[in-house]
């Protein structure tokens, strides 16, 4: 068999590579090429399929995805946990908001309303922020570094709702930042399509370089650092690998990700206020990431969408469920149910298949490899 | 000179409920190597339980009973969702604890409902003034402060003289060579919960003295994470030491906060994590916490 050529694949081996490239593709199996394009051509085509309702609601499942992979990335991949996902999400909100905000408004706002702006500056001021928590960090390992990052939150709540010049105040909040690009606004609906179809593909392609990105960040040399340092940080640093720079590359890379997450994600909605960014957002955040299956991309944008939509179920549950009340005053109602749902699939999840909705997918995977024989 | 004094003492008050929380986390920590995030909703479950029992049976009674039927939740919880997960990393047992929180809460939220709940203190706002200084204190801080120096007291001869005390010191200091030895180390681990959630249910009770049980209440218990890292994960001294102290600097911020107005109201809530940082940079494990140390 020659080493180079692709057509040498042989059919039903598709695990055989007989080049370099072939072993280093990102999609390596033609089972993965096909199914992955598949489900590109689904999610393109959605808004074609779908009322603009639900569209919006997948839009902010993408945005959800991209700080999902992000948290991955700390947690999942360089072992890091952080528990303040919900402060570096907060920081790129307001960084955004308040670049593309009113100059003349009620809150700071510097006018420049084009995406390319800032975007990039959201994820870069979070980044940063990142880097000043990654001195804790490389110093701290496991549950004493949960909560430093869960004390970020708490911190993170007092200096947004004081700062109201900035944020608008608890309670009251402020505009997020305009879709625009060059004075094209991105999410108004014109004859491309409805505001929410053109909504759901930006936020598609988003998720499409951002998690691309760090698929590729993860199968370098920086994340096999990670995912060394995840397994024996001890072992890691014995071999060469430079803990402190690598803790903090993490913690920069997955605030990035967090800082364009939160920039996005009220732009669909338009409106947010301090009181988002609190704890709860953190651990749904975590659930995305437990949930989807910890150290991998693709579970954790599975994850993200699951959370997301869950809400949603619920609501639908109702119709089912006649003794559950929509109303908030009443008991038992969907909102309890949905808090609760919360906290039980994370049990539920991590006790039963700790690998996450990705498990599951590795487990049907493997049966359908074996088929029709179970061993 | 008054004004000071008081806040210290005010400062006690709520620092030994911040202590008696600090040391449900510990004794888990100590017995399971796991920080159990579902502190808060014990304390909430146990205010609860006593606003509904003070009526029937007294304030008296009713912080006990509550005590004991936390203890069987946390005992129940700990049987249910950490039990299984031995031997797992801590930090998915953490995370699951979370998801109990989580959940137990909202099962708790819905027995508040819309009411107005009391956990029926003898005390309320009432004060007592010491005599010659003319620094008035209000009882309930005093009543915490009493109820706490009696629980440490019983606690630390219960981990000093009694077997399952030794078997819970043993177990916290090496458990396969404890298992060799015939303690259970299940036992061990269903008490430490046990233990936490009793100790969570009277510092709830004491949180809400003087004041009315809301779904907010929970919050209190998380400001005892800066405090356990503060006195060091493992440390039970620390604890105790660390949750005194948070409650004094944080009652002290809460008084002379309006000397630096651009902190922003309510500073105080964040000062314990504000310190916890700061102490962190200096000492990574705490004051009185054990450094880390592995083997290659």
């Amino acid at each position: 068999m020659s080493a180079t050529g692709r057509r040498t694949r042989l059919r039903g081996r598709p695990l055989l590579h007989t080049s370099y490239a072939s072993d280093l593709a990102l999609f390596d199996t033609p089972a993965k090429r096909t199914s992955v394009g598949a489900l590109l051509v689904l999610a393109v085509g959605l808004p074609f399929l779908l009322p603009d309702e639900v569209l919006q609601l997948l839009a902010v499942c993408c945005v959800a995805a991209i700080g999902a992979v992000g948290l991955g990335l700390v947690t999942g991949y360089a072992g890091q946990v952080s528990l303040g996902h919900a402060f570096f999400l907060a920081i790129g909100a307001y960084t955004a908001a308040a670049i593309s905000g009113d100059p003349d408004g009620r809150v700071i706002g510097l006018g420049v309303t084009n995406i390319l702006v800032w975007l990039p500056a959201a994820g870069l001021l979070a980044g940063l922020a990142g880097v000043l928590v990654a001195p804790l960090a490389t110093r701290l390992r496991g549950l004493y570094l949960a909560i430093v990052t869960l004390g970020l939150v708490f911190i993170g709540q007092h200096v947004f709702s004081e700062w109201s010049a900035l944020t608008g105040g608890a309670g009251v909040g402020r505009p997020a930042a305009t879709l625009e690009f060059f004075g094209q606004p991105l999410a108004a609906t014109g004859a491309l399509g409805t505001r929410d179809q053109k909504l759901y593909w930006l936020m598609l392609l988003f998720l499409l370089v951002f998690a691309l990105a760090a698929a590729n960040l993860a199968r370098s040399k920086v994340g096999r650092a990670f995912t060394a340092i995840r397994d024996r940080d001890i072992a890691a640093g014995v071999i060469g690998v430079n803990l402190a720079r690598y803790k903090t590359i993490a913690f920069a890379v997955s605030s990035a990700y967090a800082g364009c997450a939160g920039a996005l994600l009220y732009t669909v909605t338009g409106f947010f206020d301090p009181s988002s960014f609190s704890l709860l957002l953190s651990v749904q955040y975590i659930a995305m990431v437990l949930i989807g299956g910890a150290g991998t991309i693709s579970g954790a944008i599975a994850g993200a969408f699951f959370i997301t939509l869950l809400p949603r179920l619920t609501r639908e549950m109702q119709a089912w469920v006649p003794f559950l009340s929509a109303q908030p005053n009443e008991v038992p109602n969907v909102f309890q149910v949905e808090t609760i749902l919360y906290g039980v699939l994370i049990i539920v999840f991590l006790i039963f298949e700790p690998r996450g909705l990705f498990g599951i997918w590795v487990r049907v995977r493997n049966y359908w490899k074996a088929w029709p024989f179970s061993y | 000179m008054t004004e000071l004094l008081e806040s210290v003492l005010r400062g006690l008050g709520t620092g030994s409920v911040y202590a008696l929380l600090a040391l449900g986390f510990v004794i888990i920590y100590k017995a399971t190597r796991v920080i159990s995030f579902a502190q808060p909703a014990f304390m909430l479950a146990g205010a609860v339980l006593v606003t509904y029992l003070a009526g029937p049976v007294g304030f008296w009674l009713a912080v006990p009973v509550a005590a004991l039927l936390t203890a069987g939740l946390a005992l129940g919880v700990e049987r249910v969702a950490v039990r299984p997960m031995v031997g797992r990393p801590a930090f998915v047992v953490a995370i699951i604890t979370l998801g109990v929180d989580v959940a137990v809460r909202v099962v708790v939220n819905g027995f508040i409902g819309l009411d107005v709940r009391h956990v029926g203190d003898p005390w309320g706002l009432r004060t007592v003034a010491i005599p010659g200084t003319g620094v008035d204190l209000q009882q309930r801080h005093l009543g915490a402060l009493l109820a706490t120096t009696v629980l440490i007291a019983a606690l630390f001869a219960f981990f000093r003289f009694t077997r399952m005390g030794l078997a819970m010191r043993a177990a916290a200091y090496d458990q396969e060579a404890a298992l060799a030895q015939g303690v259970s180390v299940g036992a061990v681990f269903a008490l430490a919960w046990g233990l936490a959630g009793g100790l969570a249910a009277v510092a709830g009770t004491f949180a809400a003295a003087g004041a009315s049980v809301d779904a907010g209440l929970w919050l209190i218990a998380l400001t005892a994470l800066p405090v356990i890292i503060l006195g060091g994960l493992d440390s039970l001294p620390g604890a105790v030491v660390g949750g005194l102290a948070v409650g004094m600097i944080q009652e002290l911020a809460a008084t002379y906060q309006q000397h630096a107005p651009w902190l922003g109201g309510n500073v105080s809530v964040i000062t314990p994590y504000v310190l916890m940082l700061l102490v962190l940079l200096v000492r990574p494990y705490g004051l009185f916490g054990t450094r880390e140390v592995e083997r290659v």
